[in-house]
């Protein structure tokens, strides 16, 4: 049970307070809910090289990390299709010092035009170094417009092509700001040995004052159902043949979420996973074979990818893994079976909460899903599901015309 | 309502006072396995690490120490490998298998109230593996998948090649995996290296998290005994033999960036300039703000990221700058580094950057003695050394005080660059 307080400010700031004693780190998350999919289709990557100039210094302070430094702290970021999430931890009795960094950069952001040209470089490098010079880099790049013809999830958070940064200018960086980091759009989480009272005085004295700006109310377009499936053919050079599989499924606050989680685990979770069994074990024409949920807060994608053994050929590989699919489809699982993957969700939820840093993210993602409280249901909700809602679910997701396959071949 | 805060000014620093690093309690069981626990933590869970004299320094074929570990889950005298995974995935459990150069650990991550069931599988695997031809076929056809999968990556490539270069291609800390090495190991060569290796003389155990009373006796019943003794071998001694060329290249064509290495030969963790060369690392590539991140990443847009490290390993150990860069800047990129080692050489650190420095490492220590499986990580590395916590009583007290005079004496020592080896792996030799 992780237990917390919540309070807001006036100008919207939701804030949360986790106290644990048993160590002397604290630590701060702050969620501004703002991601990829905010973009304009012509300005992809900008939320991401957004969250890199949010170091490049603000109104008051020239430098956001040495400061941080000096009080023997350390921060970090990432950006996602849905949000942007900044995160530091800090001994504690140096605590102030993060008030007074992150409540300075959401009052008002000044970055150089030097620093601006040089953090569009490093973001193009970011894209070249994980996306484009890595064997299969490019593959989400490519399922992603393959699965989603007019929601924003078509693009990943890295972007669409390198040049929608370069061609990025100050002027728009600005209106992405005083759009989106706002207060009142902000969730804000202190972790470690602290008090309610300390945190809310803190709280009051550094962002009381900023101005409460405006709400992100997104209205983006609805992906439509999929009535066909699609496919798409690639040669790279890489040494193996590969396929990826993208289905349509439902958002993080549908009720057939959790069971739709449970599937990918009884497929692919722990060596015992169906499919590493069958396909990598038994058969061996994968080397190695995965299925999980993109992890989105909108209707996501349920995802299978494989690398093919050599020798082994597409079709070959592709019908092995459809009759996986046409039996979780056809069959009710065993009880014995959906336990396993329930009792590994409980085990899993214990270990991702061995810090501090990792309660406050936690906490501050359910809030943003509407409630922090959530965390201490998940388990509940992953025991509750039944072997039928399994079935159910799985003949949602897993309708041929619901599917768009990437076949990623080596170039020979 | 509250008076407005001064934002010009930084909140007062309070000092980050003393550490207190946690002592684990030693125990010992009957056959002289020592146990390490670090019992504190918030979640009901344990880590029960057994860490072997069993890393590829000990392997006379390369990819054996490596294939060993990981072939003990797949079957064991009582179980299938299939039994064991359905079993250890029944109650949430799961196995870490990690080979090093020195050593090799198999670690079990359970609730406690299922230790119960997870705790005999974990003895199972470390005391009875048979090592079937069927699953090293799987086990060894994907690994050989994988490898031709990282060297594609010019980072997999100049990582590998870099400690060649250094230590010689005949050296276990030189020596690095081809795709052909796979196939000639076979599962008697395992059979072999699992009785040498992996028994109660070669063995110690760390724990982590709540540990539960009665959890040494569990430990005595399943590891205590004399049915799993062996002889702690003495380690073969090899004398590193590096390139005698400063200068190498390593073509990858297509490549957009070129992965970078730049370094040289430095020592174990006991060595007396150990503690000052973290420092001077700090400085030039060892954080967020260094000075290669300033200058190539903040500066110039070079690279996404690049730092430095000093790697002490048992016999020895390196340094090494290492990044990936824009491949049309790689010339630039190059003489960048040379230009900070360099200063390094030339000029004093100033006092603000040095006390940046003093906190951050501290903090960094803080952060590395939070919470019971960080203590355990933290650890392991003075067990295989044969070191105790006062090693890092030592580094916090250089850390504190070594001035700008020493960490100028210890880059002329160690650090100037015609002294150094680099390599590049890019699409265009430089």
């Amino acid at each position: 049970m992780t237990e917390f307080d919540r309070f807001t400010l006036d100008n919207g700031l939701r804030v949360i307070v986790h106290s644990d004693t048993s160590t002397p780190i604290v630590a701060m998350n702050i969620i501004y809910n703002v991601g990829s999919r905010d973009e304009h289709p012509d300005r992809t990557g900008f939320a991401h090289l957004f969250e890199h100039l949010m170091f490049g210094g603000s109104v008051n302070i020239p430098r956001y990390d040495e400061p941080l430094e000096r009080v023997g702290g350390e921060n970090n970021a990432f950006t996602n299709n849905d949000f942007t999430n900044y995160y530091l931890t800090v001994p504690g009795h140096n605590l102030e010092t993060a008030f007074w960094l992150e409540s300075d950069r959401m009052l008002n952001l000044a970055f150089s035009a030097k620093s601006f040209d040089v953090q569009r470089n490093v973001v193009v490098e970011e894209f070249r170094q994980n996306y484009l010079n890595q064997p299969y880099g490019d593959a989400w790049l490519l399922l992603r417009p393959l699965a989603y013809k007019v929601h924003p999830y078509q693009w990943a958070p890295i972007g669409i092509d390198p040049s929608h940064i370069e061609n990025a200018s100050m002027e728009e960086v600005r209106d992405f700001y005083e759009r989106f980091y706002n207060p009142c759009n902000a969730i804000m989480v202190i972790a470690g040995n602290v008090k309610t009272d300390e945190i809310r005085a803190l709280s009051e004295k550094w962002f009381g004052v900023i101005d409460k700006g405006g709400l992100n109310n997104r209205n983006l377009p609805v992906e439509p159902e999929q009535t066909e499936a699609r496919s798409l053919t690639v040669h790279r050079e890489v040494p193996y043949d590969a396929i990826y599989k993208a289905w349509h499924m439902c958002s993080r606050a549908d009720s057939g979420f959790f069971a739709t989680d449970l599937i990918s685990d009884i497929l692919s979770a722990g060596q015992s996973g169906r499919l590493n069994q069958q396909l990598v074990k038994n058969l061996r024409l994968f080397s190695d074979i995965s299925a999980f949920i993109s992890g989105d807060i909108e209707a996501g994608l349920f995802v299978i990818t494989g690398k093919l053994m050599k020798g082994v050929s597409m079709p070959e590989a592709e019908a092995a893994l459809q009759l996986e699919i046409d039996k979780i489809r056809g069959n009710i699982i065993a009880e014995n079976e959906l336990q396993k993957v329930k009792n590994r969700v409980e085990a899993m939820m214990a270990f991702s909460e061995m810090r501090v840093l990792d309660k406050a993210m936690n906490l501050a993602y359910y809030e943003l899903l509407g409630d922090a409280n959530q965390v201490n249901d998940l388990v509940q909700r992953y025991a509750s599901v039944t072997t039928n809602e399994i079935l159910v679910e799985a003949n949602k997701i897993f309708k041929p015309e619901n599917c768009s396959t990437l076949y990623y071949f080596a170039k020979d | 309502m509250t008076t407005l805060p001064n934002r010009n000014i930084q909140p007062a620093i309070q000092s980050l006072g003393r550490i207190d690093f946690p002592q684990p309690e030693i125990s010992q069981l009957s056959n002289g396995i020592k146990v390490y626990q670090f019992n504190s933590g918030t979640q009901d869970v344990i880590s029960i690490e057994m860490m072997f004299a069993a890393g590829s320094w000990f392997q006379k074929k390369p990819f054996t120490a490596m294939a060993t570990n990981l072939m003990l889950r797949e079957g064991t005298r009582n179980f299938s490998a299939q039994k064991l995974s359905e079993t250890l995935d029944y109650f949430g459990a799961h196995f870490e298998n990690t080979t090093e150069r020195d050593n090799a650990y198999i670690t079990l991550y359970s609730l406690n109230k299922h230790l119960d069931n997870t705790l005999p599988l974990l003895s199972e695997i470390v005391k009875n593996p048979v090592f079937p031809e069927g699953e090293y076929d799987v086990i060894a056809g994907k690994q050989r998948q994988m490898l031709e999968v990282n060297r594609q990556k010019v980072n997999f490539l100049a990582r590998t090649q870099f400690n060649s270069i250094l230590f010689g291609n005949d050296h276990p800390y030189g020596i690095y995996l081809e795709p052909g090495d796979i196939g000639k190991v076979n599962t008697e060569d395992l059979v072999d290296f699992h009785k040498a290796q992996y028994h109660s003389g070669n063995c110690s155990i760390i724990l982590a998290g709540l540990i539960k009373p009665g959890m040494i006796k569990d430990l005595e019943a399943h590891f205590g005994g004399n049915d799993w003794s062996g002889i702690s071998n003495k380690p073969i001694q090899y004398l590193p033999s590096g390139s005698d060329q400063k200068n190498h290249f390593h073509m990858k064509e297509g490549a957009m960036q070129s992965a970078i290495r730049i370094g040289g030969m430095m020592f174990s963790r006991s060595h007396p300039d150990f503690a000052g060369m973290k420092v001077l690392n700090a400085i030039l590539g060892g954080y967020f703000g260094s000075r290669l991140m300033n200058n190539l990443r903040e500066d110039k847009g070079y690279t996404y990221g690049i730092g430095s490290s000093v790697v002490p390993l048992r016999n020895g150990g390196y340094f090494v700058v290492s990044g990936e860069v824009g491949a049309g800047v790689t010339r630039e990129a190059l003489s960048e580094i040379r230009f900070e080692l360099t200063r390094l050489c030339t000029e004093q650190v100033g006092e603000s950057e040095l006390s940046l420095v003093r906190s951050y490492l501290t903090g960094e220590m803080l952060r590395a003695v939070d919470g019971p499986f960080a203590q355990a990580d933290l650890y392991r590395e003075l067990i295989e050394d044969g070191l105790n916590i006062s090693h890092f009583e030592e580094l916090i007290d250089t850390v504190n005080h070594i001035n700008a005079q020493q960490l100028q004496d210890l880059a002329i020592k160690y650090l100037k660059p015609e002294d150094l080896f680099t390599l590049v792996v890019g699409p265009e030799e430089i």
